[in-house]
């Protein structure tokens, strides 16, 4: 990326009239900016998603509807799993920037059984839900409620892989600018998960069940 | 379970002539040119330099051939449903049945929108941006050339379509229920589908490739307020790239939904609501033909500034004009069904919001007039372009704010009138302004000018065969045609539709010239060289070589004004500076990558597994994408540095040319 040249640093920042004249930005800001956008995207397509569960959250055909199916004692605890992974992911951040191996490894691994506990639990509600023949077939709310949910499902899948991927990397080829980089970005997008799950939770556990 | 999945021989049209004949004539073409490239020896030479390049010149160049490719398609199937609707009257049936006539409009629309119009766009915006922000690339170039093979593997998909299996009968929008698996039980909307939601993610990923380039990497002393206006305008069309394509995407997700797994968002079983896709569909449609047309905008003040010799009238206003449209753009998506049904206060709101956002766009032609008057106009093929879309698109402008009065709009939904009035301002805004940037940009991509003559001919083609074309459709639309007809029984529409194919005929003369003018002007390209500012430019692009070299800028240009290389010309004119022996530093540029190409190979297996329901392919090109980005994950240089002395030498042989 050729175009992060840093900028005469020899300036002092009294001469510069402004941020927007300064020049290219450095790789790291140019690389999280970018990433920051990617997760507007990401937020906006789950918006598309949140919208059609609004839409079609009363479309039950006749089967059944939220109150029946959801149980909050298994979301209290998947919500619980994810927003402590994210406190995890929050050390491990901090492991990062003080260069220590073991501590980076011992979050992440803590992080990545809470994200897979949260992936365990929620497979388990839909497998329960599909076994009483409530499956998204069945009706366009729970066409609906399985798209939103698998879709952060998934999301959260590739955060696991992604983290397995990123460990190897620290691993092989140390804390070098390019890893450091993408350890970042993905502390962004394990926390903007979090965000989504908020939503979600409010969305469609705490008002379904409000009837 | 075969293990071909749904795909046997029945798959290939063989009974069908016409298809038969484009298809074979299309696989001739590819075949021709892969053994001539073959034969000649060019294959290392296009790995190396095109292929594999990260270098955002190139990829531009790349998008651009891409789109005119699939312009000719795009408009081969214009040309079959003119004819046939000139023909297809009382009696006659034609010379297409109807299963075949609906592929052909679905087709074209779906080529022209987003395999001709969007990698046109965007390949002016990947060659154009970052010279005009004076910077050496892209904030992502490896992400780019990930993007544009995606896009070509989309581009793929489609072609594919035509020999084996079907394309999609749905129309461009694919509206359930019809193209839901009860009523479109083909592999034609999966094709649509598959092809879109592949590309669709490239076009995702340039928006996020130019918003971060354009707000993070512009030269030293450019603030916003000096940004060119086009790079303005690539960024507003790039905001809504990234804030409408996910939406896209998920409206697609959930579609192919319905049709693969049995979920029910838009079937009329099990509650579904097509009306929301209808919805979703616009909330990016939309916002999509202003990213087609906001980057036409910022071509036209470039090019009507550069050749009337002033600056553009109206700079900030002409900023605040596009950021107006960029935001309204997401609050008028009902104008595209007010027959849905809502209520009286609905419509109205986004009436009067399509009313408002024709505001900023007044303003818009208001800047350009102005800037022409009093100007020294040189009458060069891109002024010609550029003037001949101020009178198309307002006729077009007019018509739609005419769409937008609700009542008037459920006499004209559909019909023939609503075609006349999006192909007007969609060739009159954006294929007019992509035409414009080509022949204007053209000389800085090659380093020689294209032809004049043949330019002008073309464009006059293009203009008069537009009008011819498409001003009878809106007679045709108050007579009550609709669209889509395959064939009618109302004599009194036959004239009509004969002049329009001798529209059709007169934009093919201009095609055709076109082409002569691409052949005339590489053969006198000796004749045609042109130094670094072949059109006496204002911005940063015409500051460096004609073509650039990899690097863009040897030292990267310091910026105290809007048109910074006008200024600095004038500057120059007063103080006739010696020429001071300049050091040069080490260029970092970066690598070639193959992860572009191998991505878009494994996209279109992955994509053609999918559509043909052949599971354990799709899991083998998944696994191929996931390789792909673990590869590039874990190399380990990522960038080449050009020596100083290369730099230099460059330089030097360049120095009467280059101003910087």
């Amino acid at each position: 990326m050729s175009v992060a040249v840093a900028v005469d640093d020899g300036v002092g920042h009294e001469a510069r009239p402004s941020a927007s004249e300064a020049g290219p930005a450095t790789k790291r800001i140019v690389v999280s900016y970018g990433f920051w956008i990617f997760l507007l995207s990401d937020i906006v397509m789950f918006s598309a998603f949140f919208a059609a569960y609004a839409v079609l959250a009363q479309a039950t055909a006749g089967g059944p509807s939220g109150v029946q199916l959801f149980h909050q004692r298994s979301v209290a605890i998947e919500t619980g799993c994810l927003l402590a992974s994210s406190y995890s992911c929050g050390l491990m951040s901090l492991a990062i920037g003080s260069r220590r191996y073991g501590i980076t490894y011992l979050d992440a691994l803590v992080t990545f059984v809470l994200g897979a506990a949260f992936l365990v639990l929620e497979l388990r509600e839909f497998a329960g839900m599909i076994a009483v023949g409530a499956g998204p077939q069945r009706s366009a709310f729970l066409s609906a409620f399985f798209t939103l949910v698998g879709c952060h499902g998934l999301h959260v899948t590739a955060g696991l892989v992604w983290l397995v991927v990123m460990m190897a990397q620290v691993a092989i080829k140390g804390f070098r600018p390019t890893v450091e980089r993408r350890l970042l970005c993905f502390s962004l997008f394990w926390h903007a998960l979090d965000i989504v799950w908020v939503w979600l939770f409010t969305v469609v556990y705490l008002m379904g069940v409000r009837s | 379970m075969s293990l071909l999945g749904k795909l046997d021989w029945s798959a290939i049209p063989f009974d069908q002539p016409i298809i038969m004949g484009a298809s074979g004539g299309m696989i001739l073409a590819v075949v021709s040119v892969l053994s001539w490239v073959t034969l000649k020896g060019y294959v290392p030479y296009l790995w190396r330099e095109w292929i594999t390049s990260v270098d955002h010149k190139r990829i531009g160049i790349m998008y651009t051939v891409l789109a005119l490719v699939m312009l000719l398609r795009g408009f081969s199937d214009a040309i079959l449903m003119r004819t046939q609707q000139a023909v297809a009257a009382g009696g006659s049936q034609g010379y297409l049945p109807p299963e075949h006539f609906d592929q052909i409009f679905s087709a074209h629309g779906t080529i022209m929108i987003f395999f001709m119009a969007m990698p046109f766009v965007i390949g002016m915006m990947n060659f154009v941006v970052p010279l005009q922000l004076g910077v050496r690339d892209m904030a992502f170039p490896t992400l780019n050339s990930v993007a544009l093979g995606l896009t070509a593997s989309g581009i793929l998909l489609t072609n594919i379509s035509l020999a084996v299996g079907e394309f999609s009968k749905a129309g461009w929008v694919a509206y359930p229920p019809l193209s839901g698996l009860q009523f479109s039980p083909g592999v034609g909307v999966d094709y649509y589908l598959w092809a879109l939601q592949i590309s669709g993610v490239g076009t995702l990923m340039t928006g996020i490739n130019f918003v971060t380039t354009i707000l993070k990497t512009r030269a030293p002393g450019m603030s916003y307020m000096r940004m060119p206006v086009f790079c303005w305008t690539s960024l507003a069309a790039n905001l809504l790239i990234v804030a409408a394509f996910p939406v896209l995407t998920a409206t697609f997700a959930m579609l192919l939904l319905d049709r693969y797994l049995g979920f029910h968002f838009f079937t009329i079983g099990g509650q579904g609501n097509p009306m929301m896709y209808v919805n979703l569909f616009w909330i990016w449609g939309h916002p999509e033909v202003y990213i087609l047309v906001l980057p036409a905008f910022g071509i036209f003040s470039e090019v009507v500034s550069t050749f009337s010799g002033k600056p553009l009238f109206g700079y900030r206003s002409m900023v605040a004009a596009t950021m107006a449209i960029c935001v309204l753009s997401f609050v008028v998506w009902l104008h595209h069904f007010f027959t849905m049904g809502a209520s009286a206060n609905v419509n109205g709101f986004f009436g009067v919001m399509t009313m408002v956002i024709a505001v900023p766009t007044g303003v818009k032609v208001f800047n350009w007039l102005f800037t022409l008057y009093g100007g020294r106009i040189r009458f060069t093929v891109p002024i010609l372009w550029s003037i001949g879309f101020m009178v198309t698109f307002v006729i077009g402008g007019m018509t739609g704010v005419l769409m937008a009065v609700p009542p008037a709009d459920f006499q004209l939904h559909n019909s023939l009138f609503l075609i006349a009035h999006f192909h007007n301002v969609i060739i009159g805004g954006t294929v007019f302004g992509v035409m414009a940037g080509y022949n204007y940009w053209f000389p800085k991509a090659f380093g020689f000018q294209l032809d004049e003559r043949w330019g002008k001919i073309s464009f006059w083609c293009w203009l008069i065969g537009f009008y011819i074309a498409f001003m009878p459709l809106y007679g045709l639309g108050l007579m009550g045609m609709t669209r889509r007809m395959q064939h009618y029984d109302v004599a009194s529409w036959q004239p009509w539709l004969v002049v329009a194919a001798c529209g059709v005929a007169v934009i093919l003369a201009g095609i055709v010239s076109q082409i002569i003018q691409l052949v005339v002007s590489i053969r006198n390209r000796e004749h045609l060289k042109v130094t670094a500012d072949p059109w006496d430019g204002r911005t940063l692009e015409w500051a460096t070589a004609s073509p650039p070299p990899a690097w863009n800028f040897a030292v990267l240009p310091q910026v105290t004004d809007v048109d910074a290389f006008w200024k600095k010309k004038q500057r120059e004119r007063v103080q006739a500076q010696p020429a001071s022996e300049r050091k040069f530093e080490p260029i970092e540029v970066p690598k070639n990558s193959a992860t572009g190409f191998v991505t878009a190979f494994f996209a279109v297996i992955t994509g053609f597994a999918l559509i043909w329901h052949i599971w354990w392919m799709a899991g083998v090109g998944a696994i191929g994408i996931f390789v792909t980005v673990l590869a590039f994950a874990f190399r380990d240089e990522e960038e080449i540095e050009i020596p100083a002395e290369q730099v230099a030498r460059f330089e030097r042989e360049h120095e009467a040319e280059i101003a910087v």
